[in-house]
């Protein structure tokens, strides 16, 4: 992926201490080739440098001679030459020559010092399908730390040993398939297994067929438990996005009986000043720290959408508490302004990059993938739940702001400056949706509809809840993302929406004020 | 309450003026905000004022054309630049003396990304400002919608973007790619040895109509070359749709074993949440690449490429084709852009609805040139068979058909946004509005026949 | 709200009205006909059928004036009802499209291509013209009426119900969007070619149109002014005012809340109605969150709580968006989420508040709406 100026180079932050870190691209492959094995060649100069002139023959016998020499005597310090070669070849020639690279580089990768490439490079060995390759991935197997790139070299070898044409061998690699879950290998079994259950099909397919079906249970009953770990993931993921983005919401709504439509911009401001930020460190700074840019951008993105609420709050807001209607008809306005000025002013051109430490995922158990950045957000999202409690509950300005929502005239009386309280409060919401808009940069666009594309759901997370109730929240967003997942995968994401929103206004019937209702002179909010 | 507040008064004073205007007398108001626009828009629209001052005397009135694409709204991202392209080589034509001799006046109008007001728009640019051609419109529902106000009065769209096929209209010229033109030799060249042999697909589209014909199309193409039905997966998602993580887990599960590609026909932002979740998935470009048909330089500028990177894409044009043409294209539309001021200026990038759109200014001058008029009908029938040397090389207008004949690039994505050309078509590849896969037995035809024909 | 305030604002508006109606009615027309093309007088057919155009979103702004601004219930949905309706109607012209089609076949296009066989069972009622008529009035009466149901009976009010609505829109909206619903997709209906037999690319056919159009919108404004000034639309106020106290006094609010909603649903429909063969297209995104929201900005820069103003409302907005988005494109977004702030907090009655205000200067001026203040709290 080019992005080699990041991988000497692994953040150390915050997120350092829960995120493994091991990450790097995958694709330093040819200069990590390269220099791995450079000294063997002259040896080999003889029978090479004659493969060299027969790969360019007319004749196809002779160029696929020359290249069964070159995999089996060359190494990754021929790959310039065969590029040289290909680049000038005609089509045939090209086709002979790619196998011979594609072997030679994977090959060298092996042994490659990151744990991406080693795994990239025993999985695309499969893909070659080269007898040569099964001792390489055994040997390089033996060597292996990683627990799942060594996972990968084993399945590798036996996917390619299940090519052989020995009825003994395909029997020890369907078995050891099974043994080793490998989901890579159920399409390969269920084919032999096809052709066992064909009427004409003979003794020996008959046993193949049979060994596989064993197989093929053995990977599915796995793979069911592992496809509903994964399932678990993401909707914990999606719930703990709807919970981040609601949070600020449901502080607004419930402490200050305020319905901020424009809460979708401000977390889209808070994306922008990420997407500012990141800009600044390109300028000013020298790429190794390109990847400090994100936690940087964080309290940068916290205070500009913390000023925006602030300013929003004292030009619009101010004139409409207690008119809840009101505010969602002018913030909807402000919305709309929000939104057109981020499209005429920045335009398109907002690619915010992930930092290496969140890019790719961990592989925790045989079939489960867990990405880097969803780990994050759910981290996030309980950090930032956290945050609020005890700034609520535990802190001094917490006692003011409650005590304001539930009597603004006897807190005035006793000494609360209710217009700060309020501006504060509002403008620490907003900063939440900066947050949001911060951490969103990682999973989606930075682009003028972002906030559009999530006000619907958060607002639904918030009727749902309740209102003034954290705790109503969080189970709101768990219950929609988690549902939302596990309906998807049989009704399309469509309907999985549809869903949900029908759901909810069933719901409603049930419980009027949400999950958990307010009690009191406000229930009639 | 506030609003009795006496500093209301001036403000409410204002605002009544304008009030009893719009109710009783519109023609005032409408003029009133005419001259007052003038002052701002016109002048920056038309361009070269003095040079259309100067010739108006020489070759009489300016020929109108108008510009229908979206400046505002959901849309705009994508639809400004190719105002930007017609302008500019409106500008190019007017410097070299225009059409016959007239200069070329542009009108641009905003649909706003809004379906009926396309329409609206449509007919006013046909029945107000009476232009002589209309450049315009990028989606398919747009396009259907201003479709029946071309037929209707008898106007001329020339339309910049790949689009799903089964149209034949009389009034519209297709400069963008048939789905022959785009998707199905981009999987077929997935299917050959040289792209990698691939026999299982997943095709994943933006829930809108080019998404769900072109798919038909290929699926109808796919089972015709033998690959088995339980090996072609279809799914679609709504507009704006964020979250992809089920589908990648189901990408992924498809793709185990390999040999699995992804045919992508996913439309405008969904498509940097769609790629980050399926790098971070874990899934390559060496397991299962995305053929994306929808993405292009100019969407690329907005994305995190880093995702991208060894995924492919098809189309008829990239900014980084190799031709003396597109070096000086390229290199005008960044100064056109710098000029003029327009966001972004010199880092604008061209691509194949840019080149499209660009090229299709310069058929229709070529065309009207050949007529000698500017009247719809000989019009068109000078655009058959017209030839343009484009940016991207030689096209050709079909002879009958109204679509254009072009060649096929599939390219790979690069880290710094723009496309290495991996294989090229052999010469121009003949459009077919009609599939020869689902509907064999229609064709389209103006000359011999009335548009869509049943072929014997 | 004292008794004879009121009479008194009620003859300035039915003035206001008869204002408008004949300007729309007679003058509008007969400049169409009458003045040579060239002069300065004319308005051309392509204007005609714009102010057409308008006057179906007054018809649908009159629906939501009456249950937002009488009786406090604010619906950011009324686009479905209008889709509803609109659809109906559109069903009606697809299918009387026939076999000139792009395909040439009895079905409708966008069901060739998404390879439909045969004519959907409830496409059938479409086929004549009563169908497309009665659907699409009933399609929405009886959706509000399902779904008001469910929503008043269990006391959603407020904002929750302003968000449930929301939330239908945007559900509305994806569903449309769906080619299984067999409703064209994206794309919507589309290149409908005749109503009645009349040809729709005539421009007589259009000038009727908008005569219709003229007249229903006639018809819905004395309909709602009857309902207004019944003794159901005082307990609508008094709802709008203090629901509770109306409760207590042994009214069932939700009944009446549902009844107008009901009406307003029909109004939307109707709308829907009129609107299609005059733009000649429907898709989904006339649905959607956006458009029903632009709805409420109409009713709020008119004037909620007096009819003419949902009609002033609607007409002003979509004029100045025609005119304002042909010069600056791209300050549109800024105008109109300005007005929106600007007349929700300094000018809640809009327009016509504005105008009472400033011939009301030396009268005693007499708030339109009390503060919402007392519904919220």
């Amino acid at each position: 992926m080019g992005l080699d100026r990041f991988s000497q180079y692994v953040l150390t932050l915050v997120l350092s201490a829960i995120l493994p870190i091991s990450l790097f691209s995958t694709s330093t492959l040819a200069a990590d080739a390269m220099s791995s094995a450079a000294s063997e060649t002259d040896s080999l100069a003889g029978p090479i440098e004659q493969a060299f002139i027969d790969i360019k023959s007319d004749d196809a016998a002779l160029r696929t001679q020359a290249a069964a020499v070159l995999i089996e005597k060359g190494n990754a310090s021929l790959i310039s030459r065969l590029d040289e070669i290909r680049a000038e070849a005609d089509r045939s020639v090209r086709q002979a020559i790619k196998p011979v690279i594609d072997l030679l580089k994977n090959h060298a990768n092996l042994t490659s010092e990151q744990a991406d490439t080693r795994r990239s490079a025993a999985a695309d060995l499969v893909g070659t399908g080269r007898v040569e390759a099964i001792t390489w991935l055994e040997e390089a197997a033996a060597k292996e730390q990683v627990w799942w790139v060594k996972y990968t070299m084993e399945e590798s070898a036996q996917l390619i040993q299940l090519r052989s044409d020995e009825q003994a061998v395909k029997l020890s690699a369907i078995k050891k398939l099974g043994e080793l879950r490998s989901q890579n290998g159920l399409s390969a079994l269920k084919e032999l297994l096809e052709a066992g259950t064909q009427s004409g099909a003979t003794e020996q397919q008959r046993a193949l067929a049979d060994s596989a079906q064993t197989s093929i249970g053995q990977i599915d009953s796995w793979g069911w438990w592992a496809g509903s770990i994964e399932t678990l993931f993401r909707g914990i993921s999606l719930s703990s996005i709807l919970l981040i983005m609601s949070l600020g919401l449901a502080i607004v709504f419930g402490l200050m009986g305020v319905i901020n439509m424009a809460h979708g911009e401000l977390m889209m401001v808070g994306a922008y000043a990420t997407f500012i930020t990141q800009q600044a460190f390109i300028a000013w700074f020298s790429p190794e720290n390109f990847d400090w840019y994100f936690p940087a951008a964080l309290p940068v993105a916290f205070l500009s959408a913390a000023l925006f609420g602030l300013v929003l709050e004292a030009t619009v807001i101010r004139f409409l508490y207690g008119r809840l209607l009101e505010t969602l008809l002018a913030t909807w306005g402000v919305s709309l302004i929000l939104m057109q000025a981020a499209r005429v002013y920045f335009g398109d051109l907002t690619a915010v990059i992930a930092p290496q430490a969140l890019r790719g995922g961990a592989q925790v158990m045989i079939g489960v993938y867990l990405p880097y950045n969803r780990i994050f957000i759910i981290i996030l999202s309980i950090v930032c739940v956290l945050g609020i409690y005890f700034l609520l509950f535990r802190s001094n300005l917490g006692v003011r702001v409650r005590a304001v929502t539930q009597n603004r005239n006897m807190s005035a009386c006793l000494g609360i400056p209710t217009r700060k309280v309020d501006s504060y409060t509002f403008a620490f919401a907003s900063g939440l949706a900066g947050i949001a808009g911060w951490a969103l940069t990682m999973v989606g666009n930075v682009d003028p509809g972002l906030g559009q594309n999530y006000i619907v759901d958060a607002f639904m997370v918030v009727v749902t809840g309740g209102v003034g109730k954290l705790a109503g929240t969080i189970w709101a967003s768990l219950g929609i993302g988690g549902l939302n997942k596990l309906i998807e995968p049989a009704s399309g994401a469509v309907y999985g929406k549809v869903f949900i929103l029908v759901g909810v206004i069933l719901f409603l019937q049930w419980r009027p004020q949400g999950l958990f209702a307010a009690k009191g002179r406000n229930a009639d909010a | 309450m506030d609003k009795n507040l006496p500093q209301d008064s001036p403000i409410a004073t204002e605002e009544v003026t304008a009030t009893e205007q719009t109710g009783s007398s519109r023609r005032e108001f409408l003029g009133q905000s005419g001259r007052v626009a003038a002052g701002f828009g016109v002048a920056a629209l038309l361009g070269n004022l003095g040079n259309y001052a100067l010739s108006y005397a020489a070759g009489g009135p300016p020929i109108k054309i108008g510009v229908l694409h979206s400046l505002s709204g959901t849309m705009a991202i994508s639809e400004v630049s190719l105002r930007d392209v017609v302008l500019m080589a409106v500008e190019e034509i007017n410097k070299a003396g225009g059409v016959m001799g007239r200069q070329v006046e542009a009108k641009v109008v905003d649909p706003a990304s809004n379906w009926d007001l396309f329409a609206e728009k449509a007919k006013q640019l046909l029945l107000e400002d009476k232009v002589s051609v209309v450049f315009g419109c990028w989606t398919s529902v747009s396009r259907k919608s201003v479709l029946p106000v071309f037929e209707k009065n008898n106007g001329l769209l020339f339309y910049p973007v790949q689009y799903e096929g089964e149209e034949c209209s009389r009034n519209v010229f297709y400069t963008g790619a048939a789905v022959n033109q785009q998707a199905a030799p981009a999987v077929e060249y997935l299917m050959s040895p040289e792209g990698g042999g691939y026999k299982k697909f997943y095709l994943l589209g933006t829930d809108y109509v080019y998404p769900r014909t072109t798919n038909k199309i290929l699926r109808a193409m796919l089972l015709a070359k033998k690959v088995p039905a339980s090996n072609i997966e279809e799914e679609y998602t709504p507009f704006h749709h964020q979250d992809y993580q089920t589908i990648c887990g189901k990408i992924k599960k498809f793709a185990a074993g390999g040999g699995a590609a992804v045919i992508s026909t996913i439309n405008g932002d969904s498509n940097v949440p769609f790629y980050k979740e399926f790098g971070n998935q874990g899934l390559r470009a060496e397991d299962a690449p995305i053929m994306a048909f929808s993405v292009a330089e100019d969407e690329l500028r907005g994305m995190d490429t880093s995702a991208l990177v060894g995924h492919l894409a098809a189309w008829n044009y990239y900014q980084s084709v190799d031709t003396p043409q597109n070096k000086k294209f390229v290199a005008n539309f960044k100064a056109y852009c710098k000029k003029n001021k327009l966001p972004d200026g010199e880092n604008r990038v061209t691509d194949d609805p840019i080149e499209a759109a660009y090229f299709g200014v310069y058929v229709w001058k070529q065309a009207v040139e050949k007529a000698g008029s500017i009247e719809v009908d000989a019009v068109r029938k000078a655009v058959y068979g017209q030839k343009f040397l484009a940016p991207g090389g030689q096209i050709m207008m079909d002879e009958a058909n109204q679509h254009t004949h072009k060649p096929v690039l599939i390219g790979e994505i690069l880290k710094n946004g723009q496309f290495k050309v991996i294989h090229r078509s052999k010469g121009l590849v003949k459009p077919e509005p009609w599939s020869e896969y689902t509907n064999p037995e229609k064709g389209c035809d103006w000359i011999s026949h009335q548009g869509t024909y049943q072929k014997k | 709200m004292p008794e004879q305030v009121v009479s008194h604002q009620d003859s300035r508006e039915t003035l206001l009205f008869y204002a408008v109606g004949i300007l729309f009615l007679l003058v509008v027309p007969l400049l169409n006909v009458l003045p040579a093309e060239d002069s300065w007088l004319h308005i051309s057919d392509f204007r005609l059928n714009q102010f057409g155009k308008f006057l179906a979103f007054a018809i649908l702004a009159l629906g939501l004036d009456l249950i937002w601004g009488y009786c406090g219930v604010l619906s950011m949905g009324q686009g479905v009802f209008f889709g509803f309706g609109a659809y109906c109607m559109g069903m009606y012209l697809t299918l009387q499209i026939g076999k000139e089609s792009v395909y040439g076949s009895e079905l409708p296009d966008f069901m060739v291509w998404t390879q439909v066989k045969e004519l959907p069972l409830f496409w059938y009622p479409f086929k004549s013209f009563m169908g497309g008529f009665l659907g699409a009035i009933l399609v929405p009466v009886l959706f509000a009426t399902i779904f008001g149901f469910l929503a008043f009976r269990s006391r959603i009010k407020g904002v929750y119900f302003a968000i449930i609505t929301q939330a239908l829109a945007f559900a509305a909206w994806l569903v449309f969007n769906r080619n299984e619903t067999r409703l064209g997709g994206t794309n919507g209906l589309t290149d409908f070619k005749q109503l009645l037999g009349y040809r729709l690319s005539d421009p007589s056919t259009q000038r009727g149109l908008y005569l219709i159009t003229v007249i229903a919108l006639i018809a819905s404004y004395l309909l709602c002014r009857w309902i207004v000034a019944s003794r159901a639309g005082k307990v609508l106020i008094a709802i709008r005012d203090s629901e509770s106290r109306v409760t207590f006094s042994g009214y069932t609010p939700w009944m009446f809340k549902l009844f107008v909603f009901v009406v307003a649903a029909g109004l939307a429909g109707l709308a829907g109605m009129l609107y299609v063969p005059q733009v000649g297209i429907i898709t989904p995104a006339q649905i959607g969150v956006l458009p029903s929201l632009e709805v409420v900005i109409w009713v709020a820069v008119g004037g909620r709580g007096t009819l003419i103003g949902a009609i002033l409302g609607a007409v002003a907005v979509n004029y100045g968006r025609s005119i304002l988005t042909n010069y600056f494109p791209e300050a549109w977004p800024f105008i109109l989420g300005g007005l929106f702030v600007v007349v929700v907090t300094m000018f809640p009655d809009g327009l016509v508040g504005m105008i009472r205000k400033l011939t009301d200067r030396k009268k005693t001026p007499a708030p339109l709406i009390k503060a919402e203040g007392s519904t919220a709290a």
